[in-house]
């Protein structure tokens, strides 16, 4: 079949063509079995069991959540901008899955090894903002804009030390290319290098997914659910698998870009394919987001500004700064 | 130098925080999983009223006199009592309290002159009419015997 495909299309585009598919399927289980985990962790963080009832361990809660989403009715307010509003979810769930395309889980398995890999995940990344804000904008409600609202500042603030702290990393490499970027760590991760860049870029990546506790555009307390308060079934369905897969890709990113991809530490294998390294490595950096979502409170929209243009950037850019004369004088 | 130490004071405080969480990932989970099992209910929970059984006679004392039912703010107390001759101390037939308006207070409790009712711990009780609320005690108290 793979042959046959490769006559027809032509060996480019069916690899493409099979990675999307591949794709797709995988982030929509990754985003079942991250809701699960996310529910169970904070479940266990507060001393209750979490999901136990539909399926061994309650596996399956998601998936019944999810039928539920895909039978509930759409409803588009009435005087919503109709065409932006059913635009939206679908704009927030594109750029996260363009993202994959350059992943590399291993180095055989990259769906497209791209020289500028790095920079397409991050200006695709970006393009997800707009989406919310358009969401937000075309709801025609005061909570919604106003998550919108805040989501744009707060993207604006957190993508520049995100960005100056991944350029440290590309200074010492010297490539934008993510399989270059793993494989110049196989003795030594890069977190172990830039230590700031690192907890840097894991701190901006939380904000950036608008994790707790960086939640603030959706603050449920204060905004009702944010951009997304007017969004049902499965819209709201997009917009929440769109979350959870921008976060693995946010993940795997810091895998490969901090924690050396698919190698094991210091350079020893220990038999296992690099592939099992990499998502290992990736969920646990995902585990760690939740354990923090679950156990700091949401930061006040001041102090979460002054975090960013008081703290962050200056810091990840003297760190930058120090990278570039290091590497000068090396 | 304010910077930097309340940067470091604060990244301190995060640590701790995650330490605690962290802990407490690790925990048993206290949850009682409620209809597949239960907890007991502390000896100060207030059920409705129940009638003690004494050892000496191995039933109640209630000897019918009415106390409680005139005491009950709500008056949802209904006490019948026989005498099986003349001379004899009465009994009690039927105690009825109609629970759905019981405000448990607990005075008939306290006035009771042979002492012989107390507190129950049932919690889970449920009824499809009002008259599932009415309880009759000595029946009760007879059902639990066997």
């Amino acid at each position: 079949m793979w042959q046959a495909l490769g006559n027809m299309l032509g060996a480019d585009l069916s690899r493409l063509l099979l990675g999307l598919v591949i794709i797709l399927a995988f982030s929509q289980l990754n985003a079942l079995f991250l809701v699960w985990l996310e529910r169970k962790v904070a479940g266990h963080i507060q001393l209750r069991p979490g999901p136990k009832e539909v399926g061994p361990f309650g596996l399956l809660q998601t998936i019944v959540d999810g039928i539920k989403l895909v039978g509930k009715e759409l409803i588009t307010p009435r005087l919503a901008d109709r065409k932006l509003f059913v635009l939206a979810p679908v704009l927030v769930f594109m750029p996260v899955l363009v993202g994959f395309m350059v992943l590399p889980f291993s180095p055989g398995l990259i769906i497209r090894d791209m020289n500028v890999g790095l920079l397409l995940i991050f200006a695709f990344s970006t393009f997800s903002v707009l989406a919310i804000l358009a969401g937000g904008w075309a709801s025609n409600n005061k909570y919604a804009l106003l998550g919108a609202i805040r989501s744009v500042a707060q993207n604006v603030a957190y993508e520049i030390p995100l960005l100056l702290s991944v350029m440290a990393v590309v200074l010492t490499v010297n490539s934008l290319r993510l399989s270059d970027i793993v494989s110049a760590q196989h003795r030594v991760w890069f977190f172990m290098l830039q230590p700031v860049a690192a907890l840097i870029y894991l701190i901006c990546a939380t904000a950036e997914t608008n994790r707790a506790p960086f939640d603030i555009p959706e603050a449920e307390s204060e905004l009702v659910a944010g951009f997304h308060t007017e969004y049902s079934g499965m819209r709201f369905g997009l917009f929440f698998l769109a979350e959870y897969t921008n976060m693995f890709v946010v993940c795997a990113v810091a895998t490969a870009l901090f924690f050396g991809g698919w190698y094991g530490p210091f350079g020893f294998q220990l038999g296992i394919p690099g592939v099992v390294w990499f998502l290992l490595k990736t969920y646990f950096l995902l585990f760690v987001i939740m354990w923090v979502r679950w156990t700091f409170p949401r930061l006040r929209f001041d102090q979460l500004m002054n975090f960013s243009w008081k703290v962050m950037i200056p810091l990840s850019l003297a760190n930058l700064v120090v990278t570039a004369a290091v590497i000068k004088l090396i | 130098m304010g910077y930097w130490s309340e940067m470091l004071e604060g990244g301190w405080s995060l640590v701790q925080g995650m330490r605690v969480t962290v802990r407490r990932l690790v925990q048993p989970v206290v949850t009682v999983q409620y209809p597949r099992k239960h907890l007991q209910p502390s000896p100060a929970y207030r059920g409705h009223t129940e009638l003690k059984r004494f050892a000496e006679t191995e039933t109640h004392a209630c000897i019918a006199c009415g106390t409680c039912q005139r005491r009950c703010p709500s008056g949802v107390i209904k006490v019948q009592g026989v005498k099986s001759h003349a001379k004899s101390s009465k009994v009690a037939t039927h105690y009825l309290i109609d629970y759905t308006r019981c405000s448990l207070c607990g005075l008939c409790v306290e006035c009771c002159p042979t002492q012989t009712l107390k507190f129950s711990t049932q919690f889970a009780l449920e009824g499809v009419s009002r008259w599932d609320g009415v309880i009759d005690l000595i029946e009760r108290l007879e059902e639990n015997k066997s």
